[in-house]
């Protein structure tokens, strides 16, 4: 007995807990800063190496004259369209004085990548995780999050939002708008074009029969993906 | 002098060589014991949080998807405990002065990490990737239980490599179809034999020998 509690005593953890770094153990020191982490924050302006983000169009959903590269050269609209909001009542977001037209202007208004049914499906598949939430299953703007009081947003399917053109929706992804949350971090770029061709299914998907279905059937419309395909297929390049 | 040892003590030596091996056999038995035992393991034991933070909560009540916070389940081996952005994506307005939500806050504030505390360890000599067991037909419920329904997180599973081995011998009780990796209240269907052993057609999961090969897991 004793002599196999001596042993006992000599067992070690060295190797349950080895001194490398791993995903979310805080360290001591890593180079010369020491806040306890061993995944680095990306320095400022670090450029991803798998693409250099050329495809402006892809990765902005704003057309190449109004991105520009500096900062400054946000689409007019949008930050018209920003300030209003947030000057507006909560949820309402009517139109004061710019018109559709002004506050998408310079936005990608075509997909930018081929949008295939699988995609459609990825499309659901995500905005079911990060949007319905907040926005619903169908798009409505009524969540659980919103139920339990957050911000009510607009429903997808008001005319303002039917006409808004996709870069927009990437925009709004991307970079947030005013109360929402932004999910770059959180989305993929392909993920936040897929996501965007399911809402656009939404729309035709809810637009034909807005009025006469019944609010507990709407989640059944949301997948007529053949036909929302088809209309989607037309704006491919 | 008389004999010391009497032919009665030929027994008592018997007894007590069977009865020396059967005490070392039970101690022996009393230490694998101990260490499947959840108090060794740690399992169902909830930990403190900085946060309380209640899963029930969120995945649960709110029907929040896991991947929303776990955002590299699928994909990565790590499944990732979410930043402080992900917590003021909502909290930056709901419950926004709430003191549970102080280090949250603080958190974000000073942008310091939050320090939470981890629940499941595996040791570090061994390879544990959650992108291949999630798309290869595990659910997270298998694994982690109902998380769904825990106040604060604890572990349900002892983590042993018994455990490991278990499921790697014969998955095939546990695999279910693509679009039920995420429910938490899966059940086996009745004809769950023939389902799994399609699934690990379809999935084309590899044979016994490869899974249960030590390389597999110690790398
Ligand atoms: C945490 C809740 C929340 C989540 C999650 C969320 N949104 Fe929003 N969203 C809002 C709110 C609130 C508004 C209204 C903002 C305002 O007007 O202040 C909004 C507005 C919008 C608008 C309309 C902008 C306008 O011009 O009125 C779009 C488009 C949008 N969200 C898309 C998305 C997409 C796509 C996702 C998923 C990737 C998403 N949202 C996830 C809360 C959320
Ligand atoms: C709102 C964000 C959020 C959602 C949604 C969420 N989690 Fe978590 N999860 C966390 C946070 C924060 C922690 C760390 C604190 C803790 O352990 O309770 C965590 C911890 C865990 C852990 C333990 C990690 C460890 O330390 O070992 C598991 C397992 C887990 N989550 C599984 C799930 C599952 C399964 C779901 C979906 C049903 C889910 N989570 C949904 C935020 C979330
Ligand atoms: C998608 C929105 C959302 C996100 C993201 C979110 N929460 Fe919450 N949280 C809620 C809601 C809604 C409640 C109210 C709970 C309820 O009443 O069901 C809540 C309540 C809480 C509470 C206090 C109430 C309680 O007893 O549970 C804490 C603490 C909390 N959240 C922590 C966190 C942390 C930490 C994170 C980041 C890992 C986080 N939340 C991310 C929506 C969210
Ligand atoms: C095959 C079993 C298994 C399945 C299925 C599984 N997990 Fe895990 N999970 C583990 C183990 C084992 C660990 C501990 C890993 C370690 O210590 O390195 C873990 C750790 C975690 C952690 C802590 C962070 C980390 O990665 O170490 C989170 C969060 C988590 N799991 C969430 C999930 C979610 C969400 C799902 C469902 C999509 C899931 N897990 C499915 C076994 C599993
Ligand atoms: C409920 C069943 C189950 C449990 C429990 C389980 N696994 Fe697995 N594991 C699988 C399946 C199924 C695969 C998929 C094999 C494949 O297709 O390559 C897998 C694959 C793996 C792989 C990848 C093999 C490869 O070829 O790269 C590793 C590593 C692994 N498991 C480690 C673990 C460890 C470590 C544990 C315990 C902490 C564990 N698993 C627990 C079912 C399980
Ligand atoms: C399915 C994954 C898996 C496979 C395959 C596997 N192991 Fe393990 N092994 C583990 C896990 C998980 C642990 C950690 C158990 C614990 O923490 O109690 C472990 C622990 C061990 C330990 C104990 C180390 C210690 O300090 O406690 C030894 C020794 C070991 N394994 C040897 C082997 C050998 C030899 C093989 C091949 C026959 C093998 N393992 C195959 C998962 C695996």
């Amino acid at each position: 007995m004793l002599a196999s509690l001596t042993l006992l005593a000599g067992c070690r953890q060295d190797m349950h807990d080895q001194p490398k770094y791993i995903p979310l153990r805080p360290v001591d020191q890593v180079g010369t800063v020491s806040d306890g982490r061993s995944a680095r924050p990306l320095v400022e302006g670090a450029v991803p190496r798998d693409d250099a983000r050329n495809d402006i169009e892809f990765y902005t959903g704003k057309l190449r004259n109004f991105a520009g590269l500096n900062p400054g050269a946000v689409p007019a609209g949008r930050q018209q369209g920003a300030n209003q909001a947030a000057a507006n009542q909560p949820g309402t977001n009517q139109q004061g004085q710019n018109s559709p037209a002004q506050q998408f202007q310079g936005f990608v208004t075509e997909f930018p990548m081929p949008i295939t049914a699988a995609d459609l499906d990825r499309g659901e598949e995500r905005f079911n995780i990060y949007c319905s939430v907040c926005h619903g299953l169908s798009g409505d703007g009524q969540g659980m999050i919103v139920k339990r009081g957050f911000k009510r947003p607009p429903s997808y399917h008001e005319d303002r939002l039917r006409q808004a053109p996709v870069g927009y929706f990437f925009d709004v992804i991307t970079n947030g708008f005013s109360t929402m949350p932004d999910y770059a971090s959180q989305i993929s770029p392909r993920d936040r074009w897929r996501i965007i061709s399911y809402i656009r299914a939404l729309q035709l998907s809810q637009h034909a029969t807005e009025a006469d279905v019944p609010a507990d059937k709407l989640g059944d419309l949301s997948k007529p993906p053949e036909k929302a395909t088809g209309k989607e297929g037309e704006h491919e390049r | 002098m008389g004999q010391i040892f009497q032919r009665s003590t030929n027994f008592i030596s018997r007894i007590s060589i069977f009865g020396g091996v059967f005490f070392v056999a039970l101690i022996i038995w009393l230490l694998l014991e101990f260490n499947r035992s959840s108090y060794y393991t740690q399992a169902f034991f909830p930990r403190e949080q900085p946060v309380q933070f209640s899963h029930k909560h969120h995945a649960g009540d709110d029907g929040i998807d896991c991947r929303y916070c776990h955002t590299s389940v699928e994909t990565e081996a790590f499944a990732g405990i979410p930043p402080t952005k992900t917590c003021m994506n909502c909290h930056s307005q709901i419950w926004s002065s709430s003191p549970y939500l102080e280090p949250v806050r603080e958190s974000w504030r000073t942008g310091k990490s939050i320090n939470w505390t981890r629940v499941h360890d595996l040791p570090d000599f061994v390879y544990f990737n959650h992108s291949i067991h999630v798309n290869k037909g595990v659910g997270c419920s298998t694994c982690h239980g109902r998380i769904d329904l825990m106040p604060l997180t604890y572990q349900v599973a002892s983590l042993n490599m018994e455990w490991c081995l278990e499921c790697h011998r014969n998955p095939e009780p546990q695999l279910r179809p693509k679009n039920a990796i995420f429910k938490m209240d899966w059940e086996a269907p009745p004809n769950q034999q023939q389902e799994g052993a399609r699934l690990r057609r379809e999935y084309n999961i590899p044979s016994t020998e490869v899974l249960t090969s030590c390389s597999t897991c110690h790398r």
